[in-house]
Parts: C-alpha cells; structure tokens; sequence
C-alpha cells in the first residue's frame, strides 16, 4: 500500500492570497465491491447480477477488449490502504487529492460496471438506478464537495427519462450522463426526448468518453492495440459533436449546455474548421442548420481539459487554448486514473490569473451554477 | 515535358460497368456482367449528383458523370488549374465488392482501362494502381501486373477498409510497394463494413465526410503501431482527400499517448510524430483550414515538415471556387516545395522514363 508521495509546494505554485480553489470536472469513485450496491437494487436484478452478469458487445467477461496499461487503469499510488481499488475510499481520495489539490467541488463520473453499455436494458436501468442513489449515499452525502450526475443508457429513452424525472426531483444532482457509444450518434432523433427533458431541467448533458456501444473503435476497423484504443476516445468525441450539430440538437435545444468530458481539447479547432469548410457544400442536405457550425460549438458546448495535449512547443498550446476558446474549457484530472493530469502542472504554457480562474473555476461554476 | 505542377489527386469517372468496363472484363466476368446486369457500382461515398462530387463548371452538360470525360478533364486539370501533369485516382466500387475473385478481376479491368483510355492518350497523366485489398494475394498479383508500366505510380486504397491497414495480412502488398518504389496512397472513401466512427451510423452525408478524417488518423496509428515502418522504413504513405489542419494536434496526442503506452508496442522506439513526418505525405485538397492567414502559417509551422504537402486540386470535387487549389495563406516555402518537389520525392516513378 503506498503513500502519497509528493514534493512540498514552491511558493508560486501555492494559490497564496488570491486562493484559487478548483472545479475537478471529472473524479472516479469505484465501488469496492457490487455488493455495495445491493441495498439499492432490487432482489429480481441482484440475482440477474450474479447469475448473468453484464452482457456488453466485447469478447470477455471479466476484462475490457483491449488490456490496460495499468491495473484498472489506475496510478500506481492510488491505490488505498484499506485495501480496496483505488477511488474506493473517500477518506483516501480526500487525502491525496480534494484535500491537497484543494479541490472546491469535484464532479463524479461513474464507469463502473459498463452502465451505459448494457445490451439488456432493463437490467442496465436498475443498475443505472442503484449507482444514482449509491453515488449521493456513499460520496455525495459524506462530502459534499463531490458532486452527483444522473447517469441514464440513451437506448431506453423511456426508462431514461422516468430516471432523470425521478433523481431531478431530489434536486442534488448536477448534470444527465449519457453514453458517447452507444447504438446509435447522439445526434439521431430517438434520443431528442432526453435532450428536451435536460434542457427544461436546466441540467447540462454530460458525455465521459469510454463504453462499448458494438462498433469497432476507429473507422477502419478494429485496433489491435490499447496504445490506438486509448487515442480513439478522442475520435469518438468528436464524432459525437459532429453528430449533435449537424442533426440540429443545439439549434432545437438552444438552452441546452452540452459537456464532453476526457476527450481532450486539442482535436476542437480542427473539427470546427472542417465542419464550417464543408456546411457551405453540404448545405442544401441540412437546411436545418440556420448558423455554421462553429457559432453553435461556441455556444452549447464545453470541454474538460484532460488528458491535455503537450507539444514540444509551449506557444502552440497556447494557440491551441485560444483557437478554442478560455470559456469553453473546464479543468478536469480523471483521478485516479495512470492519465491524470495535476492541476499545478498541466498546463505546459503560461496563463493569465484571469485565464486560470475561467479554466480552473468559474467556467464550471456557471455552466453547473455552483 | 519539364513538371512545373504535379496534381497528386485527380479523379476520372467510371461511367458503368456495362459501358466502361465490358470491354476489359475476362470472358467470364463479361458474361456475368451482361447476364446478371451487375452494374452501378458507385461508391456510396460519392453520389455523382452530390455538390461535393463535382463542381458546376466541371461536370458534362449531357449529365454524365463529372470526370467521365477525357477532354473535359484536360480541360479542366491542366488548361484551367495550370498543372503540367497529374495523377489518376480511381473512386469506383471495385475495391467494396465483397466477392474477391469479382473484386479482382474488377481493378485489373479498371487499370487496363485508364492505361488504354487515359494514359495512352495524354502523356501529362498517371495513375495510381486500383488493387482488390480484400484479398492481399489478389492484390499482389495486380501490381505484379503494372510493375513495369512506370505510368502506375502508386498504390490506392480506400480509408475504410475490413481491416485497419497496419494488419500483418497486408504486409506482402508493402513488401511489394517497397520494392516498386510505390507509395501507399490512402484515398477517402469507404467499403462500409462498418459504422465510420465508434459513434454508429449518421444521418447525412456531411457528418460521414466529417468523420473519415478519423479514419486517416486511424490508419496512421495502425500502421505505425503495427511496426509497418520498422519492417519496410521506406514505405511512403499518401493521406489523399484526408484534410490537413488536423494533423498538429493528433501528432501531440499520439506522442503523448505512445509516451504512456509504449510498453505495449516496444518495437516502435521513434515518437509517433517523428515517423508520420518520415513517412507520410498528404494531399493539399482539402485543407480544411482557419479563415486567417496567422492561423495557417501556425498549422504549417506546428506540423513542422516542408516535405510532407502535396499539391492537389481533387478535380472535379468541388472543394474550391476559380482556378487557384492552392489553399489561401500558405506560406511560399510550402507552396514552393508542394508542387513540384514533394510530388517527386513522395513517388519515385514519376522520374522514370515511361
């Protein structure tokens, strides 16, 4: 079991007078067990639990399709000293990262048990269910700096929206998650009820990379490396965003704040630029779109920080920040996950006072109205 | 005739295989062709009456398809847009046909083709070798075919494929690329085995263009990651129709990535980055670029490789308005090196006599 390891701080790495406490936009709390679960799911899918199991679209039981790089992709210090899997414990958590990292609020992203990614959707909705009420009972309750999301599988609109209605209702939750794979883009109508029901909530949609919604990972085909796996949550998030827009989601849900969380921000400018290079071409096959793509990116969608992009060069991250925009950017860190980015020292290039606190603050304050 | 300006990708049509193609299928084929009336074979990619797929002063006043034309397309390539020479890339559905032997026979009948019908007739024309990649035995035997017809300088393949292009049952045709000295040239356009992202199927045909830039940078990290270039260092590979601009920010992605994760791939011991400007090249249409000239010089400056751009118009695509392709605010070193340089160094066979 190992302790946290870490130097003091320099003086100007210490948020000093001007004390900037930060908005994490993307924590992972595990459970150490599913028997955690079992006082929040119902006898009939606890049994279904253990005699079936999860039924996903990827070849093995008990593993993900492509073999991490660490044991469930975790820091090698994470790991708790009670013994359990890292993210586990909030004592430990609290310990080596709200505490010290001096973390305001911290937004939970649950991945276990492949929630968005369950073929049987039934089952997939208890669990959804059970993992509701077990992050305010377990995290939210313990600590109110964490933060819970309504986690819903987009494939069962029905069951999706009487979940939402019925977690919105105890007010403490702070965003609807939905899968970035899953049958279908996000952008296609069938899941426009959900994106109706966030926006009259006034709940931004959340969209953490990860999932196996049956299609290969990469156009081309099936990778056969973790090394190109990991690179694809990228492309995926970018598909999505390009499906979201082009279907019209922002233009019918102008209200709507949309949260793409662990893909990264150094593939926007690009995207962009090709979306609005193309719209002119492709026009007449979307006269439902009344402004570029572009103007709709500035407005509905934000996009955490990690993992951030490190060029060699210290000035073309700042281009990168500044072709995508300081407001549309909320840190996040992904602990305790092997690609965590420290909030001290992520970002390789120099910022304004002003630009750290919209990254590493107030951006998520407004979109999330802490 | 001296190169002043090479378009790496230009696109002649295939009017049908009952038309175009009959008199160069086998008699088997031929006879199959007629009595099954197996025809419109277009690739779902580009349907001709698509905006994308040809731009209004490029497509025939009698509706035919934009680039059927040999006239037109001289016309239009070398008098309008001012290129000395230019390379052929076939788009048809011969490389989506699920049946290989079909497939096969298929290329080898669009390759005589363009070699009687285009090459033949204008000596400024070259073309990329159209090869059945389902079957990479099949494949060998076609380029074995054109190996000593220097008109042929590369090899074509769509962006999605049945499987990632880095796969070891694709290696023989590298080893043969190798050999030939003919650089992959990896076009868009797609077999539609699968969904073009990890998100599924989209509604429109904008949000599917959209995506297969991923589909290049898939291939890029297949390859690579595959240990295609330790095997065969000199393969060069041609991103065609790809766009640019995305190219900066997934190169520090994937060197970031390979840092954390290259115990998983040891025999890949350069940086990502490193390799893709070693061994790939990429077509200037489209560019897919920032509206200002600041903006583009950064792109270019942060991709940091003069060799890898190659000029191209992607005629009759329409991807720009007059008689310019040169993306606007290039720099003039690049403009210098694309058009004539690069194109010469990325296919060697363009040096040699015919």
């Amino acid at each position: 079991m190992s302790e946290v390891i870490d130097r003091p701080l320099r003086d100007d790495e210490k948020p000093a007078s001007s004390r900037l406490r930060i908005v994490d936009c993307d924590v992972h709390p595990s459970l150490r067990s599913t028997d955690d679960l079992n006082e929040f799911l119902p006898k009939r899918w606890q049994q279904h639990l253990k005699e079936y199991g999860s039924h996903l679209r990827t070849p093995y039981l008990f593993t993900t399709p492509y073999p991490r790089s660490s044991p469930l992709i975790a820091r090698r210090d994470a790991w708790p000293p009670t013994g359990g899997v890292p993210g586990s414990d909030l004592a430990f958590m609290q310990k080596q990262h709200l505490d010290p990292l001096d973390v305001e609020f911290g937004i939970l992203q649950v991945l276990d048990l492949f929630i968005f990614s369950q073929q049987n959707l039934e089952f997939g909705a208890a669990i959804q269910r059970a993992i509701n009420d077990w992050q305010l009972a377990f995290w939210s309750h313990r600590d109110p700096r964490l933060k819970a999301s309504i986690l819903v599988g987009q494939d069962g609109v029905d069951l999706a929206i009487a979940e939402i209605d019925r977690c919105a209702r105890t007010g403490e939750y702070i965003q609807i998650n939905v899968s970035p794979r899953a049958n279908e883009p996000l952008g296609r109508r069938r899941y426009w009820p959900i994106y109706e029901r966030a926006q009259a909530l006034d709940l931004p949609l959340g969209i953490h990379v990860g999932g196996y919604g049956g299609h290969a990972p990469t156009g081309g085909g099936w990778p056969s490396y973790y090394v190109e796996e990991h690179q694809s949550n990228a492309h995926t998030i970018a598909a999505q965003l390009a499906s979201l827009v082009i279907e019209g989601v922002p233009e019918r849900f102008p209200k709507l704040k949309i949260v793409f969380i662990e893909g990264g921000f150094g593939w926007i400018p690009s995207a962009v630029w090709r979306m609005d290079q193309h719209f002119e071409r492709f026009r007449s096959e979307v006269p439902h779109l009344k402004r570029k793509p572009s103007e709709y990116v500035r407005e509905n969608f934000w996009f955490t920080t990690q993992p951030i992009d490190e060029p060699d060069e210290a000035r073309h991250l700042r281009s990168l920040i500044e072709w995508v925009g300081i407001d549309r950017l909320l840190f996040s860190s992904d602990y305790p996950h092997w690609d965590f980015d420290d909030p001290r020292f992520a970002f390789k290039t120099p910022l304004t006072e002003a630009e750290r606190r919209k990254i590493f603050s107030t951006n998520a304050r407004a979109v999330y109205k802490f | 005739m001296a190169a002043t300006r090479i378009d790496c990708d230009i696109h002649p049509a295939v009017g049908g295989t009952r038309t175009t193609l009959l008199p160069y299928l086998s008699g088997h084929w031929k006879e199959q062709v007629v009595s099954r009336a197996i025809d419109g074979l277009d690739l779902t990619s580009y349907p001709p009456s698509m905006p994308l797929a040809g731009r209004a002063d490029w497509r025939p006043s009698n509706g035919a398809r934009p680039g059927s034309d040999l006239a037109m397309v001289q016309k239009g390539a070398f008098d309008q847009l001012g290129s000395s020479h230019a390379i052929l890339n076939v788009l048809y559905g011969a490389q989506a046909v699920f049946d290989a032997y079909m497939a096969a026979d298929f290329c080898k009948a669009i390759n005589d083709w363009i070699a009687a019908e285009w090459l033949s007739r204008d000596p400024r024309l070259r073309a990329s070798i159209v090869v059945p990649m389902q079957d990479p035995d099949l494949a060998i035997e076609e380029i074995e075919r054109r190996a000593n017809d220097n008109r042929f300088v590369s090899i074509l393949v769509l962006a999605q494929g049945e499987t990632l292009l880095g796969r070891r049952h694709f290696w023989p045709v590298y080893r043969l690329a190798e050999k030939y000295k003919l650089p992959l040239a990896i076009h868009a356009g797609t077999q539609y085995r699968q969904a073009p992202s990890s998100a599924g199927w989209p509604s429109h045909r904008y949000e599917y263009y959209f995506v297969e830039a991923q589909a290049f940078q898939a291939q890029i990290l297949s390859l690579i990651y595959e240990g295609v270039f330790g095997k065969f260092p000199n393969l060069k590979v041609v991103l065609m129709e790809s766009g640019v601009s995305w190219l900066p920010a997934f190169m520090w992605r994937a060197n970031k990535t390979w840092r954390g994760v290259r115990v998983e791939v040891p025999w890949v011991e350069r940086e990502p980055a490193a390799i893709i400007r070693d061994n790939f090249r990429v077509t200037m249409q489209p560019f897919d670029a920032p509206t200002d000239a600041k903006s583009v010089e950064e792109i270019i400056d942060q991709i940091g490789s003069e060799k890898m751009f190659l000029f191209a118009s992607d005629y009759p695509h329409w991807q720009f308005d007059g008689d310019d392709p040169i993306p606007p605010n290039l720099p003039k070193s690049i403009i210098d090196k694309m058009c004539v340089d690069n194109p010469l160094e990325t296919f060697p066979r363009l040096s040699l006599a015919n």
